[in-house]
């Protein structure tokens, strides 16, 4: 026979519990809340980089002429405020996300776990190396 | 210094407020005193129904975690010293609902660690006769950080994701599941696997980083979770490369 305790009666969300709202501006409460708003944030200015690239592709791919006019819609004054901002939202995204590979990589050496900054130092050290080289090919002449 | 010092606790009572209000107490101010004994002494000498949860008074238990000035602290490793002579709000843990006064209900916390599977888990279990499973100390070394929760929910009540997501497993369920992933003696890790990979889950987690700065533990589950991330991509990568190398 199966047993015939009967199960206790139990509510499993009671209704005198008090929930909390949150409140719609919890964001502001820390800064790191903010700076995790601001991080989700940083997807639409990183996606626009994107857009942005293969559109230059693209209109490099359709000659001078299509190049010249792709250059001229750069230098609209609010493209380049929101490039601007841009540069900067897809810093902190890449600052965040480097920071991050070191709490990733839980790499042990001789049983000793490798401390975080010698995992996010090369990938900073990358990142500034490939970014001036960048800049040397696009600036010379 | 001052000989006494002003605590706003938050109060509720489920029969009679609609919701939770702050009431002041003024208790004698002593050095060695935490939040806790602060506590202890109003229920003892001013008002007998303040109700809030505690055992250890050493950091062990987990039991007595609340928000200190809005900041999520085991109550009995937060002293008054440290605050003193301004006054101090001490509330229950945030994201948790209310049951009273300074206690919160934590059945959505218990469910989530039972999804886990937070047991070791064998392909075939050995006889008992032929002993224990064996592990060399840096097979320990491998998951011991993550064994260290005491299960105090600070990190629940510090994540901002689980307060807007309560279906969001969050940081400490997480760290339990890796701490067996890691174990040499488990081999349950595919069985973790489906419940981890979710956006519920690992995916949900937008580093915030504010479960492992308030941890009393060093359990570091901000970390736990980016390397199980980082376990999931391999194995998506795994899966796409290599589609005939079964799991
Ligand atoms: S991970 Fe840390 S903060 Fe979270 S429940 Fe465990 S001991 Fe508490
Ligand atoms: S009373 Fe046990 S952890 Fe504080």
């Amino acid at each position: 026979m199966k047993s015939s305790v009967a199960t206790p009666p139990y509510t499993l969300n009671h209704p005198r519990w008090y929930r909390k709202r949150v409140s719609t501006y919890w964001w502001l409460l820390r800064w790191e809340y903010l700076r995790f708003v601001l991080r989700e944030i940083s997807s639409v200015f990183v996606a626009w980089f994107v857009v942005l690239t293969i559109v230059q592709i693209y209109a490099v791919s359709r000659g001078p002429d299509a190049y010249a006019e792709f250059q001229d819609f750069l230098k609209n004054p609010f493209v380049l405020a929101l490039n601007v901002i841009s540069f900067f939202f897809v810093v902190f995204h890449s600052i965040t996300w480097f920071n991050l590979s070191a709490r990733a990589m839980a790499i042990r050496i001789g049983g000793k776990r490798v401390p975080g900054f010698l995992i996010s130092g090369p990938n900073f050290a990358a990142w500034l190396v490939i970014s001036a080289l960048i800049a040397w090919l696009l600036l010379r002449e | 210094m001052a000989d006494t010092i002003k605590l706003e606790i938050s109060r509720y009572s489920p029969e009679t407020d609609a919701a939770p209000h702050f009431q002041s107490f003024e208790v004698p101010f002593r050095r060695d005193w935490v939040v806790l004994d602060a506590l202890n002494y109003i229920k003892d000498k001013q008002d007998g129904s303040l109700t809030y949860r505690w055992s250890c008074r050493m950091g062990i238990c987990g039991s007595c975690g609340m928000l200190v000035n809005g900041e999520p602290k085991l109550t009995c490793a937060t002293f008054l010293a440290d605050y003193a002579p301004a006054s101090i709000r001490v509330e229950p843990l945030r994201n948790f609902p209310i049951v009273r006064d300074l206690v919160i209900a934590m059945n959505d916390f218990m469910r989530k660690f039972q999804k886990m599977k937070p047991w070791l888990i064998r392909k075939e279990e050995k006889p008992v006769s032929e002993g224990e499973y064996l592990q060399t100390p840096e097979q320990l070394d491998a998951y011991k950080q993550f064994s260290m929760c005491i299960n105090c929910m600070l990190c629940y009540a510090a994540c901002p994701v689980y307060g807007l997501d309560p279906l969001f497993a969050g940081p400490a369920a997480i760290a339990l599941a890796q701490r067996y992933n890691l174990d040499s003696r488990d081999q349950g890790a595919k069985d973790r696997f489906p419940v981890l990979s979710q956006h519920d889950a690992i995916w949900g987690c937008t580093f915030v980083g504010e479960c492992t700065r308030v941890c009393p533990k060093h359990v570091d589950p901000a970390g736990a979770i980016q390397q199980y991330k980082l376990t999931a991509a391999l194995d998506w990568v795994k899966s796409v490369v290599m589609p005939w190398g079964g799991k």
